[in-house]
């Protein structure tokens, strides 16, 4: 089945730039010529993988995206455990947003935490036409008695509330005001603004500074006692328990993590982390805006890093110390050290079944890219990959450290595009969504869904590691493959007669 | 039954739309027509003058009260008054809030799937001066209004509502069967009020279908929260009306297609008649202080 590494890496290029001519084919002339930027063969050397992102996708190609309710409500604000997040408009966003991304959390629902829970304003006709805001007081109010414990509300925008022009923000404050200072948050997170969920994650970025950290009193005592080792996990969501396999390897190395954004975080640890001493960003994509501002407004460094499989955990444990003294810095090789034995049994058990290995992406946010380590430590090869909803940043940095000489690039794909890759390729492994998932399977290609990880994870830390070399192995050489020959190509059986 | 014909009165606000068609559908109902009125303006003023009525329970608030519009019956939005007049009016939110373009079409549907229409010679929609939205041009979508009247007088904006009301006919005449009936020209007592109004009507396309005199008999009627045919069936001021009527009633399946012209082509038009100076390009923009420099 393996194709690539038989071939040569001219063979590979050539090959990818012929498959990418022969699916613009298809395509209207204008179709073609805008959907030709957006698809790449990786030049060895360049700063990014050459193709234009963050662009509208065309009408009739089934795109993945979502929307920018889906990147604020979905993605940024929906795993803060302790505020009820108000899915503001008509019933369907909030149903088929129900349940979160498997954002794993600690409390009691329904009590102190709310995550799987789901708060809909359940717009009617009468709403849109006299406005909502009078529904809005009604549910603020009636959400303040029923869950008395919970710490604060955000208002996720759907697409009518931008449409009618309520104004969500006075009835916000307004609100805050009678329940004596109250965090009420409107987001502004209408989902025909943008072109995917990414814009919905810039806003709900902002909606944290605007209402969050520009509301904290100045001279309000801290909530804690700082200590010169505090730091922040930044887009970490939880899935599956990441942030909590990622937090025990910084506490184990010394430091104290205030603040998990936004997986199992609260609103109190958002409000504590203009006291870090360092923001440490996972999804870069969703929250490098309010890194920014934090590193603005509060001057506090943030660093990226990778806690995908073992070679990018120890890297990234060793940068994350180069902002800390010695003791972190040992604390580091600690870690790592402590960690090794793992790892080397995980990758003898597995990676003797997995060698050789193709794999072919097309996710959202950080793991079009950041995976790619995970895989290798196993002897696998990412041979294709590309951003859903990613900018040319997200590009750059997949360029510059990640993929090799060779690889296809699909931005935004499209159904066909993917579905003509994957057939023409035949990689081993196929990590996509779950729209994705029962086309592949059907072409006879192993599958893991690698948005909330199918069920499993964690994936992120040493831990994680573990459980991802088990899931793709689980998938890729899985018995129910080789059962799924069709039945005219066997060989005809000879029939016994009667006489015999 | 003969057909049913089903027609709209648009024009600026202020204008007199409201007035006008409530007196010329008096009218039409003294000639033994069966009328309907839709009031689409959310402030439910459409209907006022047939009804001796401040304003009537509207569509949307009384859905409002009662849950969902689905929870009302005909009989508790229609009204009846002077002449078997039935009327009902759509309403709308207060200004500043919600879409009362929604609430419009949410009426609509609600009067057609309620067998509003049915034995009925006439429906008359009164639609907001601008149509500013989509909700405001339902009354002109397919299967409803087959004739708009475009109520103007003599003044610019008027002139300029009315050639902007053209061009939203023009959008869904080729997509439903909306035409233009005529304009009517409601007297402001301008300059070459009436030659002006011809103009208009000509680069149009259609015709000036009457011309109704300024008289005060019709503020003194409003007052009494009447229509003149009802306040004063013998002045010369409902006979207007009735004439109107007439020619509204002998108009049917005569509209237009109308042409639309360019603000440029209506400026033109203004300074053709005098009512507008022509003005050199070098001076657009420039203050009444900078031009006398100018010229000095």
């Amino acid at each position: 089945m393996t194709q690539a590494t038989s071939q040569s890496a001219a063979e590979i290029k050539a090959r990818n730039k012929q498959l990418i001519q022969e699916v613009l084919k298809v395509y209207p002339e204008k179709t073609a010529k805008r959907r030709a930027k957006h698809l790449n063969v990786h030049e060895a050397g360049k700063s990014d993988c050459g193709v234009k992102s963050n662009l509208k996708s065309i009408p009739g190609v089934m795109t993945i995206r979502g929307c920018a309710y889906a990147g604020s409500k979905g993605v940024v604000w929906g795993p803060i455990k302790d505020m009820v997040h108000l899915s503001h408009g008509p019933v369907g966003c909030g149903q088929y947003s129900w349940g979160s991304r498997r954002n794993y959390y600690v409390g009691t629902t329904g009590i102190d935490t709310f995550v799987t829970m789901q708060f809909t304003s359940d717009f009617q006709e009468k709403d849109i036409v006299f406005g909502g805001d009078k529904k809005l007081v009604k549910i603020i109010d009636e959400i303040h008695e029923l869950f008395p414990l919970n710490h604060g509300l955000t208002i996720q925008s759907e697409c009518p509330i931008g449409l009618i022009g309520d104004d969500i923000e006075a009835v916000s404050r307004s609100k805050s005001k009678e329940y004596n200072g109250k965090t009420i948050v409107p987001v502004r997170c209408e989902g025909f603004r943008g072109v995917s969920q990414s814009l919905g994650h810039h806003i709900a970025n902002d909606a944290v500074r605007d209402w969050i950290f520009d509301k904290i009193a100045p001279d309000k005592a801290p909530s804690f006692e700082s200590t010169p080792y505090d730091v922040a996990i930044i887009g970490d969501y939880n899935i599956g328990g990441d942030a909590w396999s990622s937090r025990i390897l910084l506490e184990e190395m010394g430091l104290r993590v205030i603040a998990q954004w936004s997986g199992d975080g609260s609103l109190a640890e958002l409000e504590a982390t203009p006291k870090a001493k360092l923001n440490i960003l996972h999804c870069y994509r969703s929250m490098n805006y309010i890194s920014r501002h934090m590193e603005e407004k509060f001057g506090i460094p943030w660093c990226e890093y990778n806690f995908f499989g073992p070679s990018k955990i120890a890297e990234s444990l060793r940068k994350i110390a180069t902002y800390f003294d010695d003791k972190i810095k040992e604390g580091a090789e600690r870690v790592i050290a402590k960690y090794q034995p793992l790892m080397d049994a995980v990758i003898a058990k597995y990676r003797p079944r997995l060698e050789g290995k193709t794999v072919m992406l097309f996710v959202g946010g950080l793991r079009p890219r950041h995976v790619i380590g995970a895989y290798e430590d196993l002897g696998m090869e990412v041979v294709g990959t590309g951003y859903e909803f990613g900018h040319n940043d997200d590009y750059q940095r997949t360029a510059q450290r990640y993929v090799k000489d060779g690889t296809l690039i699909y931005d935004d794909v499209t159904g066909y595009e993917f579905e003509r890759f994957v057939e023409k390729i035949q990689p081993d492994l196929v990590g996509s969504g779950i729209k994705e998932k029962y086309v592949f399977q059907k072409m006879g290609v192993p599958f893991r869904q690698m948005h909330s990880w199918d069920y499993s994870g964690p994936y992120h830390g040493y831990d994680g590691f573990a459980i991802f070399a088990r899931d793709m192995d689980m998938a890729i050489n899985s018995p129910v493959w080789k059962m799924t020959k069709a039945p005219w190509t066997n060989s005809p059986q000879p029939t016994l007669m009667a006489a015999e | 039954m003969s057909s049913l014909r089903q027609i709209a009165f648009y024009g600026k606000g202020g204008i007199g739309k409201s007035t006008t068609s409530q007196n010329t559908l008096a009218a039409l109902a003294e000639m033994d027509h069966k009328i309907l009125i839709v009031g689409c303006d959310p402030k439910a003023d459409s209907t006022r003058l047939i009804l001796h009525a401040k304003a009537q329970d509207t569509i949307l608030s009384l859905a409002a009260n009662a849950g969902s519009v689905e929870d009302l019956e005909i009989e508790d939005v229609m009204k009846v008054g002077y002449k078997d007049i039935r009327c009902v009016e759509s309403g709308g939110p207060e200004p500043g809030v919600g879409c009362a373009g929604r609430g419009v079409i949410t009426s609509i549907n609600f009067l057609e799937e309620n067998g509003a229409y049915e034995d009925i010679d006439y429906v008359s929609y009164d639609v907001l001066g601008d149509v500013v939205c989509g909700g405001f041009a339902m009354p002109i979508r397919e299967n409803k209004a087959q004739e708009i009247y475009i109520v103007m007088s003599g003044e610019m904006m008027a002139m300029y509502a009315a050639n902007n009301i053209s061009k939203g006919i023009l959008k869904y005449a080729s997509s439903g069967g909306v035409r233009l009936g005529g304009l009517i020209c409601n007297e402001r007592q301008t300059d070459k009020e009436l030659e002006l109004a011809e103009a208009l009507a000509k680069k149009l396309g259609t015709q000036l279908i009457y011309f109704v005199p300024r008289d005060n008999i019709v503020q003194h009627a409003e007052l009494r929260r009447m229509t003149v045919l009802e306040y004063a069936p013998d002045s010369k001021q409902a006979d207007h009306y009735r004439n109107l009527a007439a020619r509204i009633h002998n108009n049917g399946g005569k509209g237009i297609i109308p042409t639309p012209i360019s603000m440029d082509e209506l400026e033109d038009m203004l300074m053709e008649h005098g009512i507008m100076k022509a003005v050199d390009e070098d001076q657009v923009g420039k203050t009444a202080a900078e031009l006398a420099v100018q010229s000095a």
